[in-house]
C-alpha cells in the first residue's frame, strides 16, 4: 500500500542552515503524541503476556553537540499522510539499515557536512534491537574502504585487531583434507567480528551527529504524488496475532528523507520492492541475483588449538559436486574461531538441508580436532549475494539509491562484500550530498561506482561463479585460469543459470538425504542452535512471513517438493504438522526467524514474502 | 506527588548467557543488556498513575556503570520526566541498593517508590522490601493491581501470593514492587525517544548520598547448574524403590 503524500511546498532552503531549525516539537507536559487520535494511554488495561520491547543502542549515550542543531523536524510535527494518527519526521538523508554500507554512508555524509560547513540531518533506522545485532559475516576484512573513510582507525582502539596470518585451502573428502594452493591472498586483511566492527562504526557515526534509531523496522516505502520515494514508514507496534490493537499499541511513524538510501543487506525487503517497482534490473540488462545461505557458529576453543589470524577455506565434503559451496574457519581473538558453511541456493535436490550439512561438516577430522573441547558461543545464519557483476541492478531511483548488499556488490571469489558495501555507501553519500547542495543528479552515484575500484574488482571477478554452472571441476578449472592467467580480461561474460527458486527439482526425481542425529557435542539440533542466536520476537504479533497464496504450501510445496522450506530454513520456522484430518498443514513459527531471507529466495513458487516483524525482534548477534 | 522508580540494567531476557571461565560471575561482555522486565512494568505503572492525574512527576533512577544512562534514556523515552544515575562500577547487592534508594528518597521525598519485584539476573526479590524497612514505610509487594485514593492518601494493592490474591491497603508514602500481570509496558515511540534526549539525567555518586557500601556478603563462586542427566527406565516397582532408596536417597 502506498501513501500518497502532498508534496511539501518548501524549497530546499528550509533545510540549509542550522540556525533556522531547532527542535520544533511541542513539548507537551503529558506524553500524548501530538496527533489527532491519541493511542497509547487511553485504552483500558487488559491482561496479556509481556511483550518484547525495542531497546536503545549501547552507544546511544554518545550524543554529540551537533545532533540537536542539525536535525530538521516536520514543522509542527503535523501528520501529512492520509491515515490519522501517524506522525511524520523529516531529515535531509534517511538511511534504512545500520550495517557497513548504511553507516559508511552516514559517516561520509557527516564528514562532508563538516568539511563544507553545511548542515545535514542524517537518520539511520535499524530493525535490530541494537546496532550490530543483526550483523553476521565470516569475516576476513579488507580495510581498503575503511582506510578511505576513517584513515586514522589504525591509531585508534578498534575491533580490528587480528591480522590474517595464513591462507589455507583444503579439499575435503569424507575423512581427509587435501591441501591445495590457496586462491585467496589475505595479506593485509584482518579476521574480525563484523558485528563488533559495525557497533564501532555506529559509535563513530553518532559521534559525528548521525541519529541512529535501532528497534524500528521500516515496513513500507512512502511515495509522493509523482511516485518518487520520500521516505519510509516504521511498522506499527502492539498489534495482536488476530490483527487487533493491544493495550500497548503504538502506531509507526513516517520518516521522510529528501534522499533515502536503502542499506538493508542481502535481499532487503523494501529494496526488493523498489527494484521491482522501478524495474532497476531491466534498466541495465542485469541478470537476476543469485544467492547462497551461510550458516555460522562462533566457538571458544582450547588455547593450544587456537592460532589467531589463521584463515582456512574448504571445498568438497560435505557438499556433493553439484552443489556449490564451501566452509570457512577463521581464528579470531579471545580463543574464538568463526566456523561456517556457505551453500549456494541454486541447489537441485529439495531434500538438501544446509543446516544439517553444516552439522555434517563439524565431525570431519580436520575440523573436529580444532573444535574438540570447545564450546559454541553463538549461532546464526544469513543469505549472501553470489550474482556479482552480472546481477547489479541500476541502484538509483527517484528519491534515492540502494547501497551495499541490497544492490549486491559482494566479490564472490574473494567471498568479501564488506569493503565494497562500505565504498558503495560512501559513493552514494557523496552523490546525495551533491543532490542536496549542488543540484546534481543522483545518477552520479552510478557513474562514480563505475569509475571506482568496486567496479574494476567486480568486473575482474565476474566469471568465477557462473563457471560452476558447468560442474565442480570445470568451475575449478576456470577459477584457476582466471586467478593465475586471465584475471577477468576476457571478452565474454558468463551468464548465471536458473534463478535459485527455479533450480529446485521435483522431489520425486531426487533422492532423499539421510542426515545423522546430532551428538550434542559437535553437532546440535536446531532448537539448541537457535537458542544460541539469542533470537526472539514478541509472540503475539501477526506472522511477518506472508504467503501470497495460503494454499500453495499444501498444494505444491509439500507434495511436489517435499516441503523444502522445512529443510532450508536454519531456524525451523516452517514445519508441517498434521491437522484434525491427518493432512499436512504448514505451521509458521515466526518467532524463531533469524531474518536470513532464505525462504524469500528459495521458495519454488516465490510464495513466501519476508516482511519486517516488529522492530527489536530477531537475533542478537554480538560475536558474529 | 512524585513517584520514584528504580530501574536496573540487566542481561536481556532472551540472551543466552554463560559463566565466565574463572567462575567469578556471568560473562556480560558483548552481551545485550536491557531494562529489567519487572522494572519496565514498575515504570509503566508509575506513568499510568501520573497520566491519571495522581502524580506530578515520575523520576527514574538507576545504579550502576555509565551504560545505565541508556537504560534511563529508555525510561525517559517511555515517559519519565527526569533520571538520576548513581554511577558506580561495583555490582552492589540488594541491601546496598536499598540504602542508596533510602538516601535518594530522603532527598526527593516521593509519595511512592515503585520497583520491579526482582531482577532477572540475580532473582533476589529483596530490594523493595529492604527499602521499605529502612524508610519505615509500608510495602506492598508482587502487585498485580494498584488503585490510588488521593484524598485518603492510600493505595489499595492486589498482591499475587502463593495462595492466590491478597488485597492490602497501604498508607502513602509506600513502596510497591510489581509483578508480571500488573500491566503491559508501552513501547517507546520514535518521537518520544527523540524528546528523551533532552530530558535531564542527574549524575550522583554513593559519596554524594553518604551511603556506606561495605557489604557483608561476598560471592565466592558462580558455576553453571549441573547438566541434566537423562532419565532411566525402570523395569519394576521394586527396582524403582531400590533406586529411590539407594541412588537418589529420598526414601
Amino acid at each position: 500500500m502506498h501513501r500518497f503524500l502532498v508534496k511539501l511546498s518548501s524549497s530546499s532552503n528550509q533545510f540549509r542552515s542550522s540556525k533556522n531549525h531547532r527542535l520544533i516539537l511541542p513539548l507537551l507536559p503529558s506524553s500524548k503524541p501530538f496527533t489527532s487520535s491519541s493511542s497509547v494511554s487511553s485504552s483500558p488495561p487488559r491482561h496479556s503476556n509481556r511483550s518484547g520491547y525495542p531497546y536503545l543502542v549501547e552507544l546511544f549515550q554518545k550524543i554529540s553537540p551537533l545532533s540537536s542543531n542539525s536535525r530538521t523536524l516536520g514543522v509542527n510535527g503535523r501528520s501529512i499522510s492520509s491515515e490519522a494518527g501517524r506522525e511524520s519526521i523529516e531529515y535531509d538523508v534517511l538511511i534504512v539499515g545500520a550495517g557497513p554500507a548504511g553507516l559508511s554512508a552516514a559517516i561520509r555524509l557527516k564528514q562532508l557536512s563538516q568539511e563544507k560547513n553545511i548542515d545535514l540531518s542524517v537518520c539511520v533506522v535499524e530493525k535490530g534491537a541494537e546496532v550490530g545485532g543483526h550483523i553476521i559475516s565470516g569475516n576476513v576484512f579488507e580495510p581498503v574502504a575503511l582506510d578511505e573513510l576513517l584513515p586514522h582507525w589504525r591509531q585508534e582502539h578498534t575491533p580490528i585487531e587480528i591480522p590474517a596470518s595464513s591462507d589455507k585451502f583444503w579439499f575435503l573428502t569424507k575423512d581427509r583434507a587435501i591441501s591445495l594452493p590457496s586462491p585467496f591472498d589475505n595479506k593485509g586483511n584482518y579476521v574480525i567480528s563484523l558485528s563488533q566492527l559495525v557497533r564501532w562504526l555506529g559509535g563513530k557515526a553518532e559521534e559525528l551527529g548521525t541519529e541512529i534509531y535501532p528497534g524500528f523496522s521500516a515496513s513500507e516505502v512512502l511515495y509522493d504524488a509523482s511516485d518518487k520515494v520520500v521516505g519510509i514508514a516504521t511498522k506499527d507496534m502492539g498489534i495482536s496475532k488476530d490483527g487487533s490493537k493491544k493495550e500497548n499499541f503504538q502506531p509507526g511513524v513516517d520518516i521522510k528523507g529528501r534522499v533515502t538510501l536503502f542499506a538493508e543487506g542481502c535481499r532487503g525487503s523494501l529494496s526488493e520492492r523498489i527494484i521491482k517497482k522501478y524495474k532497476l534490473r531491466e534498466e541495465v540488462n542485469a541478470q537476476h541475483q543469485t544467492y547462497a545461505l551461510g550458516i555460522k557458529e562462533v566457538w571458544e576453543i582450547d588455547e593450544s588449538k587456537h592460532n589467531p589470524g589463521e584463515v582456512v577455506h574448504t571445498l568438497g565434503w560435505p557438499l556433493d559436486p553439484k552443489t556449490y559451496g564451501g566452509s570457512f574457519l577463521y581464528h579470531m581473538n579471545d580463543r574464538q574461531v568463526a566456523l561456517g558453511l556457505v551453500v549456494a541456493l541454486n541447489y537441485h535436490n529439495p531434500f538438501l538441508n544446509p543446516y544439517e550439512e553444516f552439522q555434517k561438516l563439524k565431525p570431519h577430522p580436520a575440523i573436529k580436532r580444532i573444535l574438540e573441547g570447545g564450546t559454541v558461543l553463538q549461532y546464526g545464519a544469513r543469505t549472501l549475494n553470489e550474482g556479482g557483476f552480472q546481477s547489479i541492478p541500476y541502484p538509483v531511483f527517484p528519491g534515492g539509491a540502494i547501497i551495499g548488499c541490497s544492490a549486491g556488490f559482494l566479490n564472490v571469489p574473494k567471498i568479501k562484500g564488506t569493503h565494497t558495501a562500505m565504498k558503495s555507501g560512501m559513493l552514494a553519500a557523496e552523490a546525495a550530498f551533491g543532490v542536496l547542495h549542488e543540484g546534481i543528479n543522483m545518477n552520479t552515484y552510478w557513474d562514480n561506482l563505475k569509475d571506482s575500484w568496486v567496479w574494476k574488482e567486480l568486473y575482474a571477478a565476474r566469471n568465477y561463479r557462473p563457471a560452476f554452472e558447468y560442474g565442480l571441476l570445470p568451475g575449478l578449472a576456470v577459477s584457476a585460469m582466471e586467478h593465475y592467467v586471465l584475471k577477468g580480461k576476457v571478452p565474454f561474460t558468463l551468464k548465471h543459470g536458473k534463478a535459485d527458486h527455479e533450480a529446485t527439482n521435483l522431489a520425486r526425481k531426487c533422492t532423499p538425504i539421510e542426515y545423522p542425529k546430532p551428538d550434542g557435542v559437535l553437532s546440535f539440533d536446531v532448537p539448541t542452535s537457535l537458542y544460541r542466536s539469542n533470537t526472539n520476537h514478541d509472540h503475539d504479533q501477526p506472522s511477518h512471513l506472508r504467503l501470497r497464496d495460503p494454499k500453495i504450501p499444501e498444494k505444491v510445496n509439500f507434495p511436489e517438493y517435499a516441503a523444502p522450506e522445512s529443510r532450508y530454513c536454519p531456524a525451523r520456522v516452517y514445519e508441517y504438522v498434521e491437522d484434525e484430518e491427518g493432512k499436512p498443514k504448514l505451521q509458521i513459527n515466526a518467532q524463531n526467524c533469524l531474518h536470513c531471507k532464505a525462504c524469500d529466495i528459495k521458495d519454488p513458487k516465490q510464495n513466501i514474502e519476508w516482511t519486517v516483524p516488529e522492530g527489536g525482534g530477531g537475533p542478537a548477534y554480538s560475536l558474529m | 506527588m512524585k513517584i520514584l522508580v528504580a530501574v536496573k540494567r540487566v542481561v536481556d531476557y532472551a540472551v543466552k548467557i554463560r559463566v565466565k571461565p574463572d567462575k567469578t560471575g556471568v560473562d556480560t561482555q558483548n552481551v545485550k543488556m536491557s531494562m529489567n522486565p519487572f522494572c519496565e512494568i514498575a515504570l509503566e505503572e508509575a506513568l499510568r498513575i501520573k497520566e491519571a492525574g495522581f502524580a506530578k512527576e515520575v523520576v527514574a533512577v538507576s545504579i550502576g556503570p555509565s551504560q545505565c544512562v541508556d537504560t534511563l534514556r529508555t525510561g525517559l523515552a517511555m515517559g519519565a520526566d527526569r533520571g538520576i544515575h548513581v554511577e558506580t562500577n561495583t555490582s552492589f547487592l540488594p541491601l546496598t541498593i536499598a540504602k542508596i534508594l533510602k538516601s535518594l528518597a530522603e532527598v526527593e521525598n516521593p509519595g511512592l517508590i515503585f520497583l520491579g519485584k526482582q531482577a532477572i539476573d540475580d532473582d533476589c526479590n529483596q530490594t523493595g522490601q529492604m527499602v521499605a524497612a529502612l524508610l519505615g514505610w509500608p510495602q506492598a509487594t508482587f502487585a498485580s493491581k494498584v488503585v490510588l485514593d488521593k484524598d485518603k492518601h492510600i493505595a489499595t494493592v492486589d498482591r499475587e501470593v502463593d495462595g492466590g490474591l491478597e488485597t492490602l491497603c497501604v498508607d502513602l508514602p509506600a513502596v510497591i514492587t510489581t509483578d508480571l500481570r500488573l500491566n503491559q509496558p508501552r513501547y517507546a515511540s520514535l518521537p518520544n525517544i527523540m524528546k528523551a534526549k533532552s530530558k535531564p539525567i542527574k549524575k550522583m555518586t554513593v559519596q554524594d548520598l553518604k551511603v556506606d557500601v561495605k557489604s557483608d556478603i561476598e560471592i565466592l563462586e558462580v558455576t553453571e547448574p549441573p547438566k541434566r542427566k537423562s532419565g532411566v527406565m525402570v523395569s519394576s516397582v521394586d527396582e524403582l524403590i531400590e533406586k529411590l532408596r539407594n541412588e537418589a536417597h529420598v526414601v
